[in-house]
């Protein structure tokens, strides 16, 4: 490990030089083929046999929404038939000239007119909830941004953490057991502070005793698992009066949640949802516009020059990692108060990972790994409606097209995600 | 002066003897254990509720309550891994054949837990001396175990001595299908392996839904299972049931003797080695860093893979839904336990098989859950990971020259 720190800048460079040659070459191709290759799915999977004078019809209002609003209706054929070609000409425009700084924006765009192609092809003849579809997106979103977030405190600060996971399940134990024995805000706030526990847990094992931030990452989802497996099937088996904590009811926010399609969506939720929102704007904030996220990042890009200016960077990690492991704990504690209602062994099923993965997918950002977790909770989603709909594509491959995504975004394809550069390094005073 | 040196070690031999002792990392390794096995058995007590409705009357006896829990729950544990010797000598005795198998049972039945182990942690140990930390050895499992009971099932006619051997290759070559993907990306692009094999891992688990609910599934089934592999894919078994003890067990150990021989006596293990411990040095050298990289994450796959095919040939002889139950993410702590060394694997794998195997009888017997063994493995790896903890307890010193086994770095970059 020293030695690998020792050579760290030169091990960059050679990263970066890649990383341009292949924007520069193969990126531009590859972008244009990519949109080509869409407009191709579309015209030939989704239009050609479709009957002309079908029609689509996408609801706009929730089942038990407050307001009502007119379907919107659409002739699929004419409607996809023009998207392909718009696809086509960007593919054409990228191959031959490029859009350069914009193309990232482009591929969004196609990615659009892609996802909605397939939404009208699937639901040609039928009607589909699409108000529905995005609210329950979001709402899946909910875990896998906060865990994000709880990954961007720590590995802003130069902490790897692949223990949210374990965090997250602590928390919805803690959640339960707590919220159980006095009321829900009391469960919430213990969740938080067992997170905080294993958040300690995680920076004394790699700060102090500077283990490979991996493996106490490791330790933390095994130890997890393992905790609350085990009190569960101990206590909360036995005693069923204390796995009933409730859960947090939706709030509607008055006015706001009366506004058509995105009342619905936005306003008609409960407290965690509202309060990803918020951490998502503070965080934002707070990382990226105050002194104190400015010290956060300098210590996670180049503790040595932070530390010549002063900052105390193991106590600022220390402060960083504990945040994170709070984060995690509120994470946890959505899934048994503001999900289920109760506590189930392993209930979290890997949705630590995917905010791991929405994180990089993110590229550190709470604000990208939010359309990250959006994204994966879109497809997660999209794969229990799709199964009403009886379309043709098996349901699980609808739920892999995210991880192979995440590591198309990963291979640089979408362009390079940058870590930051003293990630996983402990910090030794010289 | 070179007598009175001379004088002065041979007075302190003891004193020698005993501070190489605190330094080596055996005695490290056995005092994490030890210490692991301890907490949990403090955990055992603090969670038994007798220890709290006699401690009102007397806390002397509250005590006394949980260390007799704890004790009674390691005494389920090892009688469950290892057998009953009363049981054992009451049936040799006896001289039933089927008393004397079933009283052995326990023993060779952790035989057979630990195999999986064995190449899981092989796997995993592989990945850590190429520098790359294969998370993934889950979902090369279940490809590993999909691929070898495609060949059990549908090769058909072939003689076992043919069948088996294909079969496995089968597994070994699906896991290292899984692991060149994340082992190329990670050469190529730099994407980094951790969160690609975590990747790979769920796309692993939905093919396997998948697979098991339309071209693999049982058609008399309703629920989706595997039909049975051919009688001919089966690894042979060497006693009458319950005995399943079974080949597998030798192909893990010979394929431990296998890994040991690359890494250590090849030119190609020499090579992965330096990769892994510094890629500059290896890239200065002219080594092939991408060439190296891939094969190593292939090698790691294929032995997890081999994990899969294990289960499957050896033990189950079809292929259910989540049949693997954390293999993958236990062996990386055992591969961490055995120093990535394949002695040292194949003992922790025997520690773990013997835990897990326990395990089942101390839920039944002292009601203590099956998943006190993840606390308990979480427990010794955080003690192998920062051995600085255990030299404080245990006043140990320091040893001059750190050995580093694992050589993973962060996704920040090399």
């Amino acid at each position: 490990m020293t030695t690998a720190n020792k050579s760290l800048p030169k091990g960059k460079t050679v990263i970066n030089n890649q990383e341009k040659e292949y924007e520069n070459l193969t990126r531009r191709r590859v972008m244009g083929v990519i949109f080509l290759l869409a407009a191709a799915v579309i015209w030939a999977v989704f239009v050609r046999d479709l009957d002309p004078n079908i029609l689509t019809v996408f609801n706009m209002a929730p089942g038990g929404a407050v307001v009502d609003v007119a379907d919107w209706i659409i002739k699929p054929y004419p409607v996809m038939s023009v998207l392909a070609f718009i696809s086509a000409a960007l593919g054409a425009y990228q191959l031959a000239r490029g859009f350069h700084h914009r193309t990232n924006l482009v591929l969004g765009l196609v990615a659009a007119i892609f996802v909605f192609s397939f939404l009208s092809w699937a639901a040609a003849g039928k009607s589909l909830n699409i108000v529905g579809l995005i609210t329950t997106s979001l709402v899946k979103a909910v875990p896998l941004t906060l865990g994000a977030l709880s990954g961007i405190l720590c590995e802003r600060s130069g902490v790897v953490n692949i223990g949210i996971e374990g965090m997250m399940l602590v928390g919805a134990f803690t959640g339960a057991l707590v919220g159980s024995l006095t009321n829900i805000w009391v469960g919430l706030l213990a969740a938080v502070a067992s997170g905080a526990l294993l958040g300690l847990f995680l920076a004394v094992l790699s700060i102090k005793y500077k283990t490979n931030q991996i493996i106490s990452g490791t330790v933390i989802n095994i130890l997890g698992t393992g905790l609350t497996s085990f009190f569960s099937a101990k206590f909360l088996q036995k005693y069923q009066e204390l796995n009933n904590p409730g859960r947090f009811p939706t709030w509607n926010i008055p006015g706001l949640s009366k506004i058509p399609v995105v009342g619905p969506i936005f306003f008609s939720h409960n407290i965690f949802v509202y309060a990803t929102f918020i951490f998502i704007i503070v965080l934002t904030v707070a990382l990226f516009y105050t002194r104190w996220g400015l010290r956060l990042r300098s210590v996670g890009e180049h503790p040595k020059a932070a530390d010549t200016l002063g900052i105390n960077v193991n106590r600022t990690r220390y402060m960083a990692v504990t945040l994170g492991g709070m984060m995690s704990g509120f994470a946890g504690a959505y899934f048994t108060l503001g999900s289920v209602g109760r506590f189930d062994e392993v209930m979290t099923a890997g949705r630590g990972f995917i905010g791991l993965a929405a994180m990089i997918f993110g590229n550190w950002h709470p604000v990208g790994s939010f359309f990250a977790g959006t994204l994966f909770g879109f497809a997660d989603s999209l794969a229990s409606k799709l199964s009403i709909l009886n379309v043709p594509i098996p349901s699980e491959f609808l739920l892999m097209a995210p991880y192979v995504v995440t590591m198309v975004v990963l291979a640089g394809v979408v362009g390079s995600s940058h870590a930051p550069a003293a990630e996983g390094v402990p910090y030794e005073k010289e | 002066m070179s007598e009175a040196t001379a004088k002065e070690t041979k007075q302190n031999a003891f004193q020698v003897f005993w501070e190489e002792l605190s330094k080596s990392s055996l005695t490290l390794t056995i005092l994490a254990i030890f210490t692991g096995l301890l907490l949990g058995g403090v955990l055992v007590a603090l969670t038994t509720e007798e220890v709290y409705t006699t401690f009102r009357t007397s806390p002397w006896q509250a005590i006394q309550t949980g260390v007799r829990a704890a004790w009674n729950t390691y005494v389920a544990l090892f009688t469950g891994s290892l057998g009953s010797p009363s049981k054992i000598v009451d049936a040799i005795q006896g001289g039933d054949p089927a008393a004397i198998r079933r009283a052995f049972n326990p023993f060779f039945e952790s035989l057979v837990q630990s195999t999986p182990y064995i190449f899981g942690g092989l796997a995993v140990a592989l990945g850590f001396r190429v520098g790359l930390f294969n998370i993934g050895a889950e979902g090369q499992i279940f490809i590993g175990a999909i691929t070898s009971v495609t060949a059990g099932i549908f090769l058909r006619g072939l003689p076992a001595i043919i069948h088996v051997p294909l079969a496995l290759l089968a597994g070994a070559a699906g896991g290292a299908m899984w692991g060149f993907v994340p082992g190329w990306l990670k050469a190529k692009t730099g994407g980094h392996e951790v969160i690609n094999t975590i990747m790979m891992n769920y796309i692993a688990f939905r093919l396997s839904e998948y697979l098991l609910n339309n071209f693999l599934k049982d058609p008399d089934k309703f629920v989706p299972i595997s039909a049975p592999i051919q009688e001919s894919a089966r690894l042979p078994r060497f006693f009458a049931a319950p005995i399943r003890f079974h080949m597998g067990f030798f192909v893990a150990l010979g394929m431990a003797w296998v890994v040991y021989w690359l890494l250590f006596k090849t030119t190609w293990g020499f090579e992965l080695r330096t990769v892994g411990s510094n890629p500059h040095a290896a890239r200065y050298a002219g080594m092939n860093i991408v060439r190296n990289t891939v094969l190593g994450m292939s090698l790691s796959g294929a032995l997890a893979g081999l994990a899969g095919a294990n289960e499957v040939l050896g033990v189950n002889y079809n292929l259910a839904v989540a049949f693997s139950s954390g293999y993958g993410f236990d062996s990386i702590a055992l591969a961490l336990l055995g120093k990535s060394h394949p002695l040292g694997v194949v003992l922790a794998a025997l520690l773990f098989g013997f835990l897990r195997n326990g395990a089942v009888q101390m839920q039944l017997r002292a009601g203590i859950p099956i998943d006190i063994i993840s606390i308990l493995q979480a427990l010794i790896l955080a003690f192998i990971a920062a051995p600085a903890i255990i030299r404080t307890i245990y006043r140990l010193k320091t040893p001059d020259v750190a050995d580093e086994e694992v050589t993973i770095r962060s996704w920040g970059g090399q």
